[in-house]
């Protein structure tokens, strides 16, 4: 019947939005315009991306209308899941998106400041479509806090209690963004991914840090990751998701075929 | 060739959007609605869904578009019910206590993993995977035309247990065991993964459904 279980990796373009715009800096700050998220996307599914993060980092900030539309316009033409995160504050916020088309939604400020709002919207809309999304900064030897504000303010909240804590409440994924590694293309924090997925119940997303397709095997291999993230050098075509998804399938990795077969 | 409309359900749960802009994509007419006329007359249904099953059992009862299903499932027009929507065909489910589905497919839902077992697997089974057929080698119209490889987003942790082998569709493997995927019951069909999320295979599948 079914062929031999292998536990299934997804394979995520990360899209960080500002009003109506692609942005991307490094360590969550020195934020550039690349272009239109949509047309990335459309992309990036094109490509065989296996699901869309679209994360307004500075929505805390600023106003988050934009989000909403451009998820609207999205979702006419690309076929695969959607997390949308920033500024969402309540469980009004998340309908919204969810009408929009989202299929997910990541909360990170709201839910530290409000961890209750996590078990609202998790009764309202299932666990399923929870993501808590937590923004994680080295502060020592195997210790990280956890920031908010897209990483410019501080908790000082360990992410590994409050990784634990926020699943409790009823989060159902939680993405993990390196800090320290965003936007390098250097590599994953396989230390922080390796305890954060070795101590969570709910799949991981690990995000920060990918420039190539040996940084994913070498997350994988190490860590229990359910997914993970790509943004930078995506954006800029240093690297294909076809290309790490050919080599993930060649190590034996659960990421799907797509393509020729 | 004119095509009528899908009558998507509409009961306040799941991802209606994208099940609508995925219907449009392969010509399917969409059309969300919640009018108990609408479904009673419809020629076509998806019964989409995300969410608890006791929930959307309950509504599914009070609000009488349940009878209205089983109206238009006893016309014989083909029924599509995707997640949540195709757990809510069969007779029972399993999540905080027992509630009544449907009852137009033989058979209960359960989770994913019973508490003894699930060693190093997630409750949760998300992800793409691709599907295991029955060994009778007839593959049901809904999977036409597609291939061994094409794989199909999931997310949930129950799934359905057809009372009939006969009924199962399609299964994909989790940790030691099948968990079915695909269960049919003479024109009423589901599918636990999300074909409006699962790229071009899933608008295939779709396109399967519609030209039932």
């Amino acid at each position: 019947m079914a062929a031999a279980f292998k536990k299934p990796v997804r394979l995520i373009a990360r899209l960080d939005i500002k009003g109506k715009n692609l942005i991307k800096g490094i360590h969550l700050e020195g934020l550039r315009v690349i272009g239109s998220p949509n047309e990335k996307a459309r992309q990036y599914y094109e490509q065989g991306a296996d699901e869309l993060l679209y994360i307004d980092t500075v929505a805390s900030l600023y106003n988050r209308s934009h989000l909403a539309e451009l998820v609207t316009e999205v979702v006419k033409d690309v076929f695969i899941p959607i997390t949308v995160g920033g500024g969402v504050r309540a469980v009004s916020d998340v309908k919204e998106l969810l009408r929009a088309g989202a299929d997910k939604v990541a909360i990170n400020t709201a839910a530290v400041s409000n961890p209750s709002l996590i078990t609202d919207v998790a009764e309202s809309f299932g666990s399923q479509c929870v993501v808590l999304s937590i923004e994680a900064k080295k502060r020592g030897p195997g210790s990280w806090e956890a920031y908010v504000e897209g990483g410019r303010e501080k908790t000082g909240r360990d992410v590994l209690e409050w990784l634990e804590e926020g699943v409790a409440l009823g989060a159902g994924e939680v993405l993990v963004t390196s800090i320290d590694q965003d936007g390098t293309e250097k590599g994953f924090d396989i230390e922080l991914m390796g305890l954060a997925s070795q101590a969570s119940k709910v799949p991981i997303i690990a995000s920060g840090g990918m420039g190539s397709p040996s940084h994913a095997t070498a997350l994988l291999k190490q860590t229990k990751v359910d997914a993970v993230a790509g943004a930078r050098s995506l954006h800029y075509d240093r690297l294909g998701l076809p290309e790490v998804r050919r080599t993930l399938l060649a190590e034996g990795y659960g990421v799907r075929a797509h393509g020729p077969q | 060739m004119a095509r009528n409309n899908t009558v998507i359900v509409d009961y306040g749960l799941g991802n209606l959007r994208s099940v609508a802009a995925a219907t449009a994509e392969i010509g399917g007419k969409p059309e969300v609605t919640a009018d108990l006329d609408a479904i009673r007359r419809a020629e076509r249904i998806i019964l989409p869904g995300v969410g608890a099953f006791p929930l959307a059992a309950q509504y599914l009862e009070t609000s009488g578009i349940g009878s209205a299903i089983t109206t238009a499932a006893g016309r014989g027009v083909p029924i599509l019910g995707i997640c949540l929507g195709m757990q809510l065909l069969f007779e029972r489910g399993n999540e905080f206590g027992w509630s009544n589905g449907l009852g137009l497919i033989r058979g209960d839902v359960l989770p994913v993993l019973r508490t003894d077992e699930g060693e190093g697997l997630r409750g949760t089974h998300i992800g793409w995977r691709s599907l295991g057929f029955p060994p009778s080698g007839r593959r049901a119209p809904l999977f036409t035309g597609l291939k061994a490889g094409d794989s199909y987003y999931f997310v949930h942790s129950f799934s359905a247990n057809p009372s009939d082998d006969r009924n199962v569709l399609a299964t994909v493997s989790y940790g030691t065991k099948d968990l079915v995927v695909s269960a049919g019951e003479a024109n009423v069909m589901g599918v636990q993964f999300h074909p409006e999320k699962s790229g071009s295979a899933g608008l295939r599948l779709l396109r399967n459904f519609i030209d039932i």
